[in-house]
């Protein structure tokens, strides 16, 4: 495993973005920093320019909108970068797929490379998931 | 020579579902005009909501905010029943309200902890967070859920509160009680807070009036409006709290209203509990006939307004939905102006409008091509608050 994984596996800086949500993840994503919960244990931030993050989390329904700057937010990630599809929106784009506004599923406009499913999903289950996403990170690199 | 700077604040909007593009227009430190845009986060709700059947349409709504995923199924059951004229047991009214009042808390606590991150002060945002989950592990046990309740149904309530649960909610709500004294000392008796939040971003009471505003943001420049009072619905005539109102119009009164509502909603809770009547919780409605209907509800941020039309069909052909920030945002206009930079974010997050907003600010100063982004907004914010401190001799 490169020294890049092997850090990057032990402090993952998140950039978090609403495509178009309800807001209930974003409130669940807030409330795994707090004292509860405290992602921060596992080195899991949260931070304010999407040039200094390894994972982008998104959350909610694309729209027509949010489709290019979803793009436009990948292409300026630096790399090795690995997203989240957050929630059932995220996910699936879940109640609002039938809806005129929406646009393609998160994963038909970038390459997607963890679910975490739920409406919202809870503290756990986000915990869960970027364990899981560690583990992959981990897994993919352990012929290097 | 005046410095004259474009502040872009959004472009989307992603926790309400009026997403908004606001770009401030700075003079040095001062804010001299500020523009609104919207249309970022536009789902089409009232459109799904018209495709779905009369069950269906109340989840869509539920999920237009996830922090007034009780009040806007309130309110669309309510102009459902409206139109029908659904009779409601008792016992769901009681339910309703308790739900209701759950969430006002869970609310106010999320935009406490925020706004305190704003000033610089994470202990708060620790501190509220920390205690909203005690309200978050109630609501856990009386709907099944922590966010989106899914509890409203035409004609009452999906789940009744059993015996057994009573007990426990009223031990979660005194220990909360008693965190909420601490916390209301920590924040209403620092005096750096005071001269952070006094007589910043008064609205007055006409302009109040004006742009007719809705919820904490009229009462706290002294309108006395509340839908809970003024036009009853679920349990809230059979039982006695006080409308909180506050004459300053500024950000510290709008956070006293806040912090003072907590203790009502805590107090209508716990009437609810003891004079909730046995019963049914469902009237089991079959037939929703052609009419039209209304249904109001007083969300954590205001009035939030449901008008349903139906043809007689088992879905809705006209689904109209008012939420309170669409009223409250336009006051951000009058109070922003003249004010600092430094002051903006905690103006626009004293309207409640969600956080995602200001988290997606950036500066773009077009002349000197300065890019500043929330992080340096927040700290602009902090670094006034350290300024005073260091005023006051305060360490």
């Amino acid at each position: 495993m490169g020294l890049r994984e092997t850090i990057l596996s032990k402090s993952i800086y998140v950039f978090h973005l609403s495509s178009g949500s309800c807001n209930n993840c974003d409130i669940e994503i807030l409330d795994c920093l707090t004292p509860r919960y405290d992602l921060e244990r596992f080195g899991i931030t949260l931070v304010g320019s999407i040039r200094h993050a390894d994972v982008l989390l998104c959350t909610g329904s694309t729209n027509r909108l949010t489709v290019p700057i979803i793009k436009k937010l990948y292409e300026e990630m630096p790399k090795p970068a690995f997203v989240v599809a957050f929630g059932a929106c995220g996910s699936s784009r879940g109640l609002f797929k039938d809806s005129y506004n929406t646009g393609q599923p998160l994963d038909e406009i970038i390459p997607v490379d963890a679910y975490i499913p739920g409406c919202p999903p809870k503290p756990e289950a986000i915990i869960g998931g970027l364990m899981k996403l560690i583990g992959k990170i981990k897994e993919k690199n352990k012929g290097k | 020579m005046s410095h004259k700077a474009h502040v872009p604040i959004g472009p989307y909007h992603p926790l309400q579902e009026e997403p908004e593009f606001y770009k401030l227009v700075v003079d040095g430190e001062k804010v001299v005009d500020v523009d609104v845009r919207i249309g970022y986060n536009h789902r089409g709700i009232e459109k799904i909501s018209e495709s779905k059947n009369f069950d269906q349409s109340i989840f869509i709504v539920e999920r237009i905010c996830g922090i007034c995923s009780s009040s806007h199924p309130i309110a669309c059951v309510q102009a459902i029943e409206d139109i029908a004229d659904i009779p409601v047991p008792e016992r769901a009214l009681y339910i309703r309200s308790i739900n209701q009042e759950l969430e006002r808390i869970h609310s106010h606590l999320l935009w406490l902890g925020l706004a305190g991150h704003f000033l610089g002060y994470n202990t708060v945002f620790m501190w509220a967070w920390k205690y909203r989950e005690l309200i978050c592990d109630i609501m856990e046990t009386v709907t099944g859920n922590r966010q989106n309740y899914a509890m409203h149904k035409v004609g009452g309530v999906r789940r009744d509160i059993e015996r057994e649960h009573v007990s426990y909610i009223l031990t979660r709500l005194d220990e909360f009680l008693k965190q909420l004294d601490m916390l209301k000392g920590a924040v209403l008796d620092d005096p750096v807070i005071h001269a952070r939040l006094k007589g910043v971003g008064v609205l007055t009471k006409e302009a109040a009036i004006d742009y007719a505003t809705l919820g904490p943001v009229a009462r706290a420049s002294g309108v006395d409006i509340d839908v809970r009072r003024d036009h009853p619905y679920a349990a809230y005539d059979k039982i006695k709290w006080n409308v909180i109102t506050r004459e300053e119009g500024d950000v510290f009164a709008k956070t006293v209203v806040r912090i003072l509502e907590m203790y009502e909603s805590a107090s209508i809770i716990r009437q609810c509990l003891d004079k909730m009547p046995q019963g049914p919780i469902d009237s089991n409605p079959k037939d929703i006939p052609a009419g039209e209907g209304i249904g109001l509800a007083e969300a954590p941020r205001g009035e939030c307004f449901h008008y349903i039309k139906s043809d007689g069909t088992n879905s809705p052909t006209r689904h109209k939905i008012r939420a309170p920030t669409y009223m409250n945002f336009p006051t951000f206009k009058e109070t922003v102006i003249g004010e600092t930079i430094s002051d903006a974010t905690i103006i626009l997050a004293g309207i409640d409008p969600c956080y995602c907003c200001t988290e997606r600010m950036l500066i773009v100063d077009t002349k000197d091509k300065i890019f500043m982004n929330v992080e340096e907004l927040i700290r602009l914010s902090q670094e006034a608050t350290a300024r005073i401190k260091e005023k006051m001799g305060i360490k």
